[in-house]
């Protein structure tokens, strides 16, 4: 299982209080655990990525490992702690603003 | 007793303002979707407990939600705004052609008659409407035809701001966009026109007649009188008494005729109420008084309702869509302020008071008398 990790307003708009747990079939990409996110909870279509492009919004990050990953291939294959389930694919809200 | 419920929407979240008819203890719950600016809240008038309301976030986008029961609860509902064909240019700030992109819902107008029934007022400005309670919006593109391409954003954004379905009439519209100016349909949204004669914009427009490009701020109408149309445009205060095909100024003994709400009494179609702005550089009150402007005569004679009303050291604005009226005998004039407080006056404007002093900036104020 693959673990995400949402920031609070996403955790209250999807109505959980931890990481979700997602089915993802290999391979495990970042458009993949988008797909499963969105399937699993509609709600959150459009907040993290466009709902017809399906691109990042901007002040989204994705991180893993402790890396930002943001800026990978939409279909290129996460690391393999986040497929293992080791560690989170975290959806953060970037800094912004003053 | 009838309740009145104001609906309230900031900054950082939605207020639901409840009182009786006397309008002087009020309850306030919320905030709702703490975090998220509500652009608007606002109710049905056919069925009472059904609410929407426009959430967005610049990390997050654009949440359209919907509650079945008064607020207790809500559901998401669907936020795909997705512009018509091909979504085309508009004119960006250096004068280049931009491509229409969608940022957020600005306003959301009900049916009077059918709760599933909704317009959408939207950046970069454009109509959409939904007859399922919200799960799909389908754009009325064929108002972005009416030369779309000079359409400018102003400071605020290029905003569809102002829905106005008009009572007498189901295939009239009337819509107001920020730097665009004011349209109208008659056959349902499917062809528009612009209804701008008579405006002058002589320091933001190159040609101060364009027929297009007026910063319209927003537009009332009394529903018995469905062809007069009061406007606070950028500048001035207008008038129109056949549906818009022109205007006249009414800004008459105004202290400044910038600003941004307009409304209309509930009872008496001549008695209109604005709240002038020192200038679009001083987006705040003249001489740190909080004023609203009454005319008991469709314009041009304008008194100052100060009763109630901070009158030293307020140097906050009230918002294009932060000013509203309720339909009780004695009508209930609210408007809410870039302070945070929202006021209420039971008697038509005379008198006012504060039902609350310390919410994030309001952006919205819907007023409704429930049964």
């Amino acid at each position: 299982m693959i673990r995400v990790t949402l920031p609070t307003h996403l955790r209250t708009l999807a109505k959980v209080t931890g990481p979700v747990e997602l089915q993802v079939e290999e391979p495990v990409t970042q458009r993949a655990i988008l797909d499963a996110l969105e399937a699993a909870y509609p709600m959150l279509r459009g907040t993290i990525r466009d709902t017809v492009l399906k691109e990042r919004r901007p002040f989204i990050r994705f991180f893993a490992c402790g890396e930002d990953i943001s800026h990978e291939p939409a279909d290129a294959v996460v690391p393999p702690e986040v497929v293992a389930g080791r560690e989170p694919f975290r959806i953060i809200g970037a800094m912004a603003g003053g | 007793m009838s309740e009145v419920r104001v609906l309230v929407g900031t900054r950082k979240g939605a207020f639901v303002l409840r009182s009786d008819e006397r309008r002087k203890d009020w309850t306030v719950d919320g905030p709702h979707f703490p975090g998220w600016e509500i652009y608007h809240i606002t109710g049905t008038a056919a069925d009472p407990d059904r609410l929407y309301a426009s959430q967005s976030s610049s990390w997050f986008g654009q949440v359209v939600h919907r509650s079945d029961d008064a607020g207790k609860t809500w559901e998401t509902v669907g936020n795909e705004f997705v512009y018509d064909g091909v979504p085309g240019t508009h004119q960006w700030y250096d004068g280049t052609q931009h491509p229409w992109e969608f940022k957020r819902v600005w306003h959301l107008e009900t049916s009077p008659t059918d709760p599933d029934s909704v317009y959408a007022g939207v950046e970069d400005a454009a109509l959409f409407h939904t007859n399922d309670g919200g799960k799909t919006w389908r754009e009325l593109s064929g108002l972005r035809n009416v030369k779309g391409n000079l359409w400018q954003p102003g400071a605020g954004g290029m905003c569809l701001h102002t829905i106005i379905l008009s009572p007498d009439n189901p295939n009239r519209i009337f819509v107001a966009i920020s730097a665009a100016g004011a349209f109208r349909t008659d056959d349902g949204g499917i062809t528009w026109r612009p209804v701008n004669q008579g405006l002058k914009s002589e320091f933001e427009l190159p040609d101060a007649t364009a027929e297009v490009g007026h910063c319209v701020h927003s537009i009332a109408m009394h529903p018995s009188r469905p062809n007069t149309l009061f406007m606070q445009k950028h500048w001035d205060v207008m008038r129109s008494d056949n549906g818009g095909d022109s205007w006249h100024e009414v800004s008459g003994n105004l202290p400044t005729d910038f600003g941004f709400p307009i409304a209309v009494h509930a009872h008496e179609p001549e008695t209109i109420y604005v709240v002038p702005i020192t200038s679009d550089s001083h987006h705040f009150p003249p001489d740190g008084k909080l004023r609203v402007y009454r005319s008991r005569t469709g314009g041009d004679d304008w008194e100052a309702l100060t009763n109630g009303l901070p009158q030293s050291n307020c140097y906050v604005n009230v918002l294009r869509n932060a000013l509203a009226v309720d339909t009780l005998d004695s009508c209930g004039i609210y408007l809410g302020t870039t302070g945070g407080q929202v006021y209420v006056s039971a008697d038509s404007g005379d008198h006012w008071m504060p039902i609350v002093h310390d919410l994030p900036p309001v952006l919205s104020v819907e007023a409704q008398v429930l049964p």
